[in-house]
Parts: structure tokens; C-alpha cells; sequence
């Protein structure tokens, strides 16, 4: 186990290495970011003088290697467009981000497990099989055309809720957030559901197969037998036999959560590093693509890490060992 | 295994990461839990019983059709449209966004409403296809020639080699589909070839790992062994004996993955890292009609869409009464 987590570890350090090195020299191979960063009226002074602030007139390798060092020192370099450290404006939006894979979340264990119990606790009913085939669409919308399509009827066409921002925010113990006051639940709801719809689907099939494994088994034919309720048996006996790896799958879903987050935000405007994201690719920000990169390949490594050791945890049959060798 | 519907770009990542974690722990490294392969040696039933068992779902059947019909309207755009949307010539401003059924000033009647250039949507949206259908359908042949080439080997190979390229393959496995693309087109840049590049990348770690899954029990069988001892060549045997026998989930993952591909791209070209405007894929037709959504013109974004969504949704259902028709534990 110990030689496992070294050997992860050391596994993580070279991914991050590698991609750190291919993230850099391919962003800095791509257009050039001082037709950007100067004004076309600018003298050669000016330009002369932004080429050497920003360090873009050293050799590429060298520029990594300050870039290395950098991040050592947690430093990813400024953005050329905000002037403000990469990491600095990365740190800012990724609560907006975290709340709104949050709220994701919430929504497909709210919506998704009693859809998928129901489904599997009564497999034959038309609306247990309108269910699955809603989870099948689920799979196949694609996400942004889903989010265009609940603005088109929630925000233009029913005049609901507001389709783009993110709302009011409070601060609650250190933390701000929009899920306390009314006009930010309002902004995060369409979004958060937009987000969520590909997670319901995954949770709704996930607990319906593990409801029909379930039901077959023979602690839940005794609990019939004893005379249980039928709301105590599938409450308390199913559930707990299917939370464990809904709970798990989820808690491996969360990673993906921001990564898709880049298309929600994007069409809901909503201020997180995913729209981040996309501007500084459209606008060429090096450092800012580059910081989010690596961070988000970072966060990556730690939760699928951190699922790993978990998962071993709860599962005592899976054993962690170096795969193929 | 077919429960939690396999192969969703969400469901693919961490997931199936850590399935292959426990796959491979359990020692045999041949089933393959949840990537929506199956165990080889399928495809064996005659052809005319093959298309039988297709056709039993009703549902498989229309969408089968329906991706037939698709794929014509995509292959014969230029003869069945009234305008070619890339005709900057034949477009009239004074077009732009009619609302369904209007008449453009070149006397045809717009089915589908007009965008902010004034091209016909139906038109924009047939040509739109074949760019989808192309971009989809390419990039999943190339990353499954790829992918067929690397799976192969590492089940042949085995030892130092297989191990290198699989962890290769579970390194990308974890990371969800979008992000590597994000990543590789943030390196790349813009431009068709570009995607389409990001798009096998995306892909050929799936293929490697379902050919190496039934590559590894095809290996164990006694027809190779029995070629072995015929003493033919390693790369005879890994092409003309082992490889057809993995070919059916190959089939079944190339079904899904294509949708995904097409789906990827549209993402991409919406988010406006994707297909560039001169190349109007259905995604940056979505995209277009975006800004023009809120001030209530829904066709513009509403139809391509809806034309994206049925291609994938057939794509998607073919895929998997092709899986349900190949799995010889299915048969009754």
C-alpha cells in the first residue's frame, strides 16, 4: 500500500512535469501575444518595452525554465490582458465554479436517486420506463444545446428566471456564496441544471440497476417476509445497499463537474474559471491558459488519487497494486 | 454491464478509471468493465440472422433509417438545398433572419427561417452536416486505426511495452474528454485539421484499450496456438487470426465513439475554439444563433440543434442494439 501511494505520487509529479512542459511550449508556439498586448499605434519604445516586461524576449526554453521556477514560488506569471497575476485571477473564480458543481451536484442526488429508485423498485411501470428513456436522452443531449434550450423557455420565453450571470452574493462563514439569497438561487438554478442533467441521468441509471440487483437479494425478501413496510424496506434496506457506489461515482463525477463547467459557463455567463478559460484561449492569454491548465490537471490527480485510496476503503475487494507490471 | 449506459463522455472518466483499476487487480485483465466492449469471439452468427436480431427493436430499426436518411441529405447537399450557404454571392442581407416559411428574394421558400447573413437554414444546416457527419466520422476511423495498431501491440507485446502503453491509456482515461481537447486546441489553435487532430487524441485511448481487452483472451485461444505452431509470423497472426475476432467491439465502440465526436466538435465550435465560421459545422451554426436567441429568433439556434440532436441520438441507439446483437450472452 505505501509503495503504491510513492510510486502514485512520483507517477502524478512526472504527469504534471510533462504536461506543464507541452501545455507551455504549445501555447508559446501559438500567435503572437504582443500584437495583443500593444496597441497598433504604439512607437517601438512601447513595444520594446512590453516585449521585455512580460520576458517575451528570452529564448522559449528559457522562458520555461523562469516559468518552472515560478510555479515553485506559486507564481504562474500575469495575464496579459488583466495585468493581474494568472493565479490570482484563477483563485478568484474558482468559487463561482466549486458552487456551481456544487449545486450540480446537490441537483442529480436530489433528482436522481429517488428517480432511479422508483424506476427500479417498479421496473414495469410506464412512468419507471419513460424515466429510463428521459436518462437515455440525458446522455445524448449535448450539454450546450440543453443550456440554450432552458434559456429559451425559462429565461425568454416564460420570462422565469435570468439567463446569464451569476446573482446576489453573501458571505457565509468566509465562504461567498449566491446559494443563500433569493436572486442568486435564482441565476444558479438554470445552470446548475444544465450541469447536472448529464450527472441525474448517470445517478437515476446507476441507482435503478443497483435497485433491481438489490431487491433480489435476500435480506430485502426477508424484510417483505417479516412484514415490513414497503417505504421502511426500500428507504432504509435498498438505499443503504445502493448509496455506497452512487456516493463514490459521484464523488468521482465532481472533477468531471468542472471540467464541463466550460460550456455552462459559457453560455449562462457565468463568472467561474471555465469562461476564464475560453476568453484567455481567444484572446491568446498564455499565462492564463497555461495556470488554469496545470491547475486544473493538479486538482485532476488529487481527486483521482484521492477516489483511490477511498474507494479501497469502502471496497476491501479492490486492492491497490501497480497495474501491469 | 450494459446497465449504466457505457461510453457517455461523463461516465468514461474517473469512472472507468478506477473500473480498470479493480479489473486489473482482479488479475485477468480481459473483461472490460463498463467501456461498453464485450467480450470477443461475437460476430460469429451468419450475416442474414446478424441483421435479424438488429431489426428486432423497432426503435434500432427507425433510427437506423434514420442515419441512412442523414447521411443522404448530408452526401447530397449541393443537389437537394435551393442555395449554397458558402456562395457569399447568392446570400442577401435583406434574407437575414426570416422567421420559418418566408420567401427569399430569390423566389424559394426558406422551410427553416434564415440566420443573421440571410442563408437559408435548411440549406446551412444540410452542408452544416456534412461537415459534422465528416469531421465525426474521420477523426474516429484515424483514432481507430491508431488506437486498433496500439491495443494490438500491447497485448502482443506485453511485459515493459504493455504496461507503458496502457498506463498511457488510463493516464488519459482520467481525464474527462473535454479537457483534453480544451487543452490539446489550446495548444494547437484554430482550424479543421487542428480539431480534428484534438478529436483522435481524444479517441484512440478507448479503441487501444477495447482491442487490447479481447486481444488478451483471443491470445489464450487454441486457434493461435495452433498457429503458432504452424510457425507463422507474430504480425500474421496479431492481423489475420486475432483481429477479426475483436472486430465486434470494436464495431460497437466505433458506433458510440462517432456520436461523441460529433457531439465533441459541436461543443468545441460553440464554445469558439472549434471549426472556424468559413467551415460551418452544426455547432457554429448553434453558436451563431446564440446572440439572436434572446431576442426570440429560436430557429436560428433551435433547428441545427435539433439536426445535431437526432444525429447523435440515432448514432447512439444503432450503437447500442449493434452492442445487444453482437453479445453472444445476450442470445436467446
Amino acid at each position: 500500500m505505501t509503495a503504491f501511494l510513492i510510486r502514485r505520487l512520483m507517477q502524478a509529479g512526472v504527469v504534471v512535469l510533462v504536461m506543464s512542459l507541452i501545455v507551455f511550449l504549445g501555447v508559446n508556439v501559438v500567435g503572437n501575444p504582443v500584437d495583443i498586448l500593444v496597441s497598433p499605434e504604439a512607437d517601438q519604445a512601447e513595444r520594446a518595452r512590453v516585449i521585455r516586461e512580460f520576458g517575451l524576449d528570452q529564448p522559449v526554453w528559457q522562458q520555461y525554465l523562469l516559468f518552472l521556477k515560478g510555479i515553485a514560488q506559486g507564481d504562474f506569471g500575469r495575464s496579459f490582458i488583466h495585468g493581474e497575476p494568472a493565479l490570482r485571477l484563477i483563485l478568484q473564480r474558482l468559487p463561482a465554479t466549486v458552487e456551481l458543481a456544487f449545486a450540480a451536484l446537490l441537483m442529480a442526488i436530489v433528482l436522481g436517486i429517488p428517480l432511479g429508485l422508483y424506476a427500479g423498485v417498479r421496473p414495469e411501470s410506464r412512468t419507471s420506463k419513460a424515466i429510463m428513456a428521459g436518462s437515455i436522452l440525458g446522455f445524448s443531449l449535448p450539454t450546450f444545446w440543453v443550456g440554450l434550450m432552458l434559456i429559451m423557455v425559462f429565461a425568454v420565453g416564460l420570462g422565469w428566471l435570468p439567463s446569464t450571470g451569476r446573482g446576489a452574493t453573501a458571505n457565509i462563514l468566509g465562504f461567498t456564496t449566491s446559494l443563500v439569497t433569493a436572486d442568486g438561487l435564482a441565476h444558479i438554478l438554470l445552470p446548475a441544471l444544465n450541469l447536472a442533467l448529464l450527472k441525474i441521468s448517470l445517478v437515476v441509471r446507476l441507482t435503478y440497476a443497483g435497485a433491481r440487483e438489490a431487491s433480489q437479494q435476500d435480506h430485502i425478501k426477508f424484510a417483505r417476509a417479516k412484514g415490513l413496510s414497503e417505504g421502511r424496506i426500500v428507504g432504509v434496506h435498498l438505499l443503504k445497499n445502493i448509496l455506497i457506489p452512487v456516493i463514490t461515482v459521484l464523488g468521482l463525477e465532481f472533477g468531471n463537474l468542472l471540467a464541463f463547467s466550460v460550456v455552462t459557463e459559457t453560455i449562462f455567463a457565468w463568472p467561474g474559471i471555465g469562461k476564464l478559460l475560453i476568453d484567455s484561449i481567444l484572446l491568446l492569454d498564455r499565462p492564463v491558459v497555461v495556470a488554469y491548465l496545470i491547475i486544473i490537471v493538479l486538482m485532476f490527480l488529487v481527486i483521482n488519487f484521492a477516489v483511490d485510496v477511498l474507494y479501497s476503503a469502502l471496497d476491501p475487494r479492490v486492492r491497490l497494486r501497480d497495474m501491469g507490471s | 454491464m450494459t446497465d449504466v449506459l457505457p461510453h457517455d463522455a461523463a461516465a468514461t472518466g474517473p469512472l472507468a478509471h478506477t473500473l480498470s483499476q479493480e479489473r486489473n487487480a482482479g488479475g485477468e485483465g480481459a473483461r472490460s468493465v463498463g467501456d461498453g466492449s464485450m467480450p470477443a469471439a461475437a460476430a460469429a452468427a451468419p450475416p442474414g440472422r446478424f441483421i435479424a436480431e438488429f431489426l428486432e427493436s423497432r426503435v434500432a430499426a427507425a433510427a437506423l433509417v434514420i442515419l441512412v436518411l442523414l447521411v443522404s441529405v448530408a452526401v447530397a447537399a449541393p443537389w437537394i438545398t435551393p442555395q449554397n450557404p458558402y456562395d457569399l454571392g447568392s446570400l442577401d442581407i435583406l434574407d437575414g433572419r426570416q422567421p420559418p416559411g418566408a420567401t427569399a428574394t430569390a423566389g424559394f421558400t426558406m422551410l427553416l427561417g434564415s440566420d443573421g447573413l440571410g442563408r437559408d437554414l435548411y440549406s446551412a444546416i444540410a452542408y452544416g452536416l456534412r461537415i459534422s457527419l465528416f469531421v465525426g466520422v474521420a477523426s474516429g476511423l484515424v483514432a481507430l486505426l491508431i488506437g486498433m495498431c496500439a491495443g494490438l501491440f500491447a497485448a502482443f507485446a506485453g511485459g515493459r511495452t504493455e504496461s507503458v502503453i496502457m498506463r498511457v491509456v488510463d493516464l488519459q482515461l482520467s481525464f474527462p474528454a473535454i479537457l483534453i481537447a480544451l487543452m490539446l486546441v489550446a495548444v494547437l489553435g484554430k482550424g479543421a485539421g487542428k480539431i480534428m487532430l484534438a478529436l483522435v487524441a481524444v479517441q484512440w485511448a478507448y479503441y487501444a484499450r477495447t482491442v487490447r481487452a479481447s486481444a488478451l483472451v483471443e491470445k489464450r485461444k487454441d486457434y493461435v496456438e495452433a498457429a503458432r505452431g504452424l510457425a507463422l509470423g507474430p504480425v500474421r497472426i496479431m492481423l489475420r487470426h486475432i483481429l477479426p475476432n475483436c472486430l465486434a467491439p470494436l464495431i460497437v465502440v466505433g458506433t458510440v465513439q462517432t456520436a461523441h465526436a460529433i457531439a465533441l466538435e459541436a461543443t468545441l465550435s460553440f464554445l469558439g475554439v472549434g471549426m472556424p465560421q468559413t467551415e460551418p459545422s452544426l455547432g457554429v451554426l448553434i453558436a451563431n444563433g446564440f446572440e439572436y436567441m434572446l431576442s426570440g429568433r429560436y430557429w436560428i439556434s433551435f433547428f441545427p440543434g435539433i439536426a445535431l440532436l437526432i444525429t447523435i441520438v440515432s448514432i447512439n441507439l444503432v450503437g447500442d442494439q449493434l452492442r445487444d446483437a453482437l453479445n453472444p450472452r445476450l442470445r436467446r
